[in-house]
């Protein structure tokens, strides 16, 4: 099955969940990652539920910290 | 006012601009920025908007300069180790234009003075480094609809937004809740390549120049994600701005400000 990630063609098994995803992604922090398909952030609690369609369009949006040292806690 | 000579010759690469002129440039001269953080982000943003002529610049940060700074923080320089950050930015944006007038808050924004503090500019740039100052002033700018660039970095890597609060989708839209402590690696734990700083902090520069000449678009409704390896830049679309945020929503949830703890987390790096 034919899926973007990140703007990425990617060939993946028809019917693969989110979570299934994810791993495969090698995704960092997995369980604070958002992720949004076709336009539309998935909600954490559905990630399971969540099965990825033909031509979906999937990005992972990451924490990122900044500026560094520059305003520690 | 008429820009005097002086001015047209240091301007003069920006009144050439058609979409900065005369007017352009006098609208910088008349504009105030707020930049929280004189680290990675902040020094370069604030070394361009004193050169741009961003007539009144203020900086936020409780820090002192420290050696492990220099490799990225360009505003500071090796005498300056010791010094408060706030003082030593101001001295080069005053050496870089010495017609501007410079801002110091020498203390870190809370949720007692940060509406006091971003009330006074146009345009506040979020430089800092962790997670509950990046959701303070996200909440903060939002309920006094201010408008605010967002970014971080980490490795080789970046990101930025820019939010209009009340149009276009916040950082809580996309970041629900805080992470725990430890969970999401540090700039000081994962290592950051010094010229990220050098690009993010210059696009947030920029973002804050064409807001105030009302030229281009902004980058709202999307974060920019820059990979420094693969030298990638990607505009990512996001959802309309609310849906179900807890404090841009048009009822939000969140609607006091307070000063975030992050979680505590049993895993931690190196343990």
């Amino acid at each position: 099955m034919h899926i973007v990630v990140s703007g990425t063609e990617k060939e993946v098994p028809a019917g693969i969940a989110l979570p299934a995803l994810i791993e495969q992604e090698g995704i960092e922090s997995p369980e604070y990652v958002t992720v949004s398909i076709n336009g539309n952030f998935v909600d954490r609690r559905d990630f399971a539920a969540t099965v990825l369609q033909e031509n979906d369009e999937v990005e992972f949006l990451y924490f990122m910290g900044g500026g560094c040292h520059g305003f520690e806690q | 006012m008429a820009l005097s000579n002086e001015q047209l010759e240091r301007y003069s690469r920006h009144i050439i601009l058609k979409e900065i002129g005369a007017k352009g440039q006098k609208k910088l001269l008349n504009a105030k920025v707020l930049i929280i953080g004189a680290g990675g982000l902040g020094a370069p943003a604030a070394m361009y908007l004193a050169a741009a002529g961003v007539g009144t610049i203020g900086i936020a940060d409780a820090d002192v300069v420290d050696l492990s700074n220099l490799q990225r923080q360009i505003i500071h320089t090796t005498p300056d180790i010791g010094k408060a950050k706030v003082d030593s930015a101001k001295e080069t944006m005053l050496a870089i234009n010495p017609e501007i007038t410079v801002v110091t808050w020498p203390e870190r924004v809370d949720s007692g003075n940060i509406l006091d503090i971003i009330e006074e500019y146009d345009f506040v740039l979020d430089g800092t480094d962790n997670f509950p100052a990046k959701f303070l002033i996200n909440d903060a700018c939002v309920m006094a609809r201010k408008p605010f660039s967002h970014a971080g970095i980490i490795r080789f890597q970046g990101q930025l937004m820019t939010v209009l609060p009340g149009e276009s989708p916040c950082y809580r839209c996309i970041f629900r809740e805080m992470p725990p402590q430890g969970v999401i690696p540090t700039c000081k734990e994962a290592g950051v390549i010094g010229a990220m700083g050098g690009v993010i902090g210059s696009l947030q520069a920029m973002e804050a120049v064409k807001y105030i000449c009302g030229v281009g678009e902004l980058l709202t409704g999307y974060l920019l994600t820059y990979d420094a390896l693969q030298m990638n830049f990607r505009k990512v679309k996001l959802p309309a701005r609310g849906k179900g945020c807890a404090v841009c929503a048009d009822e939000p949830e969140i609607r006091e400000l307070a000063d975030y703890e992050q979680p505590a987390c049993e895993w931690r790096p190196g343990t």
